[in-house]
């Protein structure tokens, strides 16, 4: 099918995106890299009066990687993302997780802000953003302001952010020191959505002990959520921590749906793997970073 | 800045600019096919999933369905009718991943074969030619295309046999 009729505009600063939101009203939507919305429009599942295309907007194509953390422009495509090492070296799961964001395509296409704004559970950034305790940074005709993961997802494709606004940047806080981290997806097809997908990040004290263990899913829940793994295996020597354990809290932890690709079952099973999977990963990357 | 319906935008396909009067809500896909007669970009599922629609656009494979027609204005598509080059005798020569598709019989009905083309096209001509050629690059380039036909093998023995044949000189 095709999108059913709109209005749209292509502004050339902030300032006139916010006043075109505002003045186009309740039916007005944002457009950035329009990979998961452009598909919403063509299935009819969404009919925004206007489309407000910020590709035009200067300033919002950078990455910019300090040592506190990664801050990612709201033009930033996937793909540059994924390539840059700067903000991998400082934070890791960038460039774990973009890789496993749809096709080369639609990456080249589509935005990590925008994907984090569209707030899908299917997605990777979303869980991401949680998982490194990040935020992001929202223009409104009052200001800039802040909201913090926690605040921002409140169902599936559903953010705390109403009104005229543009998610300008998403900010990705560095990874602590004695950590590693980790990221898996099981697809039916590689790049095709995951039917679960796990993210971890260990944490070891002085001792090469397990400090902490934690955890956040893909196309599991109704919103991105952070599970501390810890208490399986708190205190244990990193390469020999009962990981199966770690697993087997996740599975007790979580509460995924049934869809056609896979029962509820099915995928709490998946959670158990891939947490047993990453979460060793995980702490071999962070024992070789103590080396 | 105007808020519109319609809009005329100046797109430069395969090197030569093409002006057009559409709808907002036209998708790239149908600007091409409907407005400016390029059929040879097919669309397959229209959301993203199968990669028949993929283009360069300023050089990048995208999905052209996944793209509105006034968001290109301005910028530069190339199309699956831009891959084989004048051969200076008023005839034409395939496009080394062209050639290889027919060499290795890589497509059965077609449908599919104008987006494997610009996918794999633009994968080989934006790496090194002269590096050895992974299986995991050959997967990256075919993996976000459906094929009902063929089963892939021969898809990847021919990125393979394009790739082989850009390294001796071919384009």
């Amino acid at each position: 099918m095709k999108p059913a009729p709109f209005r749209y505009a292509d502004p050339d600063t902030l300032e006139e995106a916010i006043a075109a939101l505002a003045d186009e009203g309740e039916g007005a939507k944002v457009l950035a890299g329009g990979q998961s919305l452009l598909p919403l429009l063509s299935m009819r599942l969404a009919a925004p009066a206007t489309l407000v295309d910020i590709n035009r907007v200067p300033g919002l194509d950078t990455v910019e990687v300090t040592g506190d953390g990664v801050t990612v422009g709201a033009l930033v495509r996937h793909n540059k993302l994924l390539h840059d090492a700067a903000a991998a070296r400082v934070q890791p799961l960038l460039a774990r997780a973009t890789a496993n964001v749809a096709h080369p395509a639609i990456r080249n296409r589509g935005t990590t802000v925008g994907s984090i704004a569209h707030a899908d559970p299917s997605g990777e950034m979303t869980s991401v953003l949680a998982l490194t305790d990040g935020s992001v940074s929202v223009a409104t005709p009052s200001g800039q302001q802040t909201v913090e993961w926690r605040d921002l997802f409140v169902g599936p494709l559903e953010t705390s952010i109403h009104g005229p606004a543009v998610v300008t940047s998403a900010f990705f806080p560095a990874l602590p020191a004695r950590s590693g981290t980790a990221f898996t997806e099981v697809a039916r097809r590689k790049g095709d959505y995951a039917v679960c997908g796990a993210g971890v990040v260990v944490t070891l004290d002085a001792d090469r002990r397990v400090e902490s263990a934690r955890a956040a899913y893909i196309s599991v829940g109704l919103t991105p959520e952070v599970h501390d793994l810890t208490d399986a295996v708190i205190g244990q020597p990193a390469d020999t921590a009962d990981w199966a354990a770690a697993g087997a809290l996740a599975r007790t932890l979580v509460d995924p749906d049934t869809d056609i690709h896979a029962s509820a079952d099915y995928r709490r099973l998946l959670v158990g793997v891939l947490t047993e999977r990453t979460l060793a990963s995980a702490a071999a990357e962070a024992l070789g970073g103590l080396e | 800045m105007t808020v519109d319906t319609e809009r005329t935008i100046t797109i430069t396909v395969n090197g030569v600019p093409r002006e057009a009067t559409v709808p907002v809500r036209r998708l790239l896909s149908d600007a091409l096919r409907h407005e400016l007669g390029l059929t040879g970009t097919h669309v397959g599922c229209e959301h993203g999933v199968c990669g028949a629609c993929t283009v360069l656009v300023d050089g990048d494979p995208v999905r052209s369905c996944l793209m509105l027609a006034v968001q290109v204005d301005g910028h530069e598509v190339r199309t699956v009718e831009g891959l084989a080059r004048d051969d200076n005798r008023g005839g034409q020569v395939l496009h080394p991943v062209q050639e290889a598709f027919r060499e290795c019989h890589a497509l059965q009905c077609g449908f599919c074969t104008p987006g494997f083309l610009m996918t794999i096209a633009a994968g080989l001509e934006n790496r090194d030619s002269a590096a050895d050629l992974t299986e995991e690059e050959v997967e990256d380039m075919v993996g976000g295309n459906l094929c009902r036909c063929t089963g892939y093998a021969n898809i990847k023995k021919a990125v393979h046999h394009a790739a082989a044949a850009m390294k001796d000189g071919a384009l």
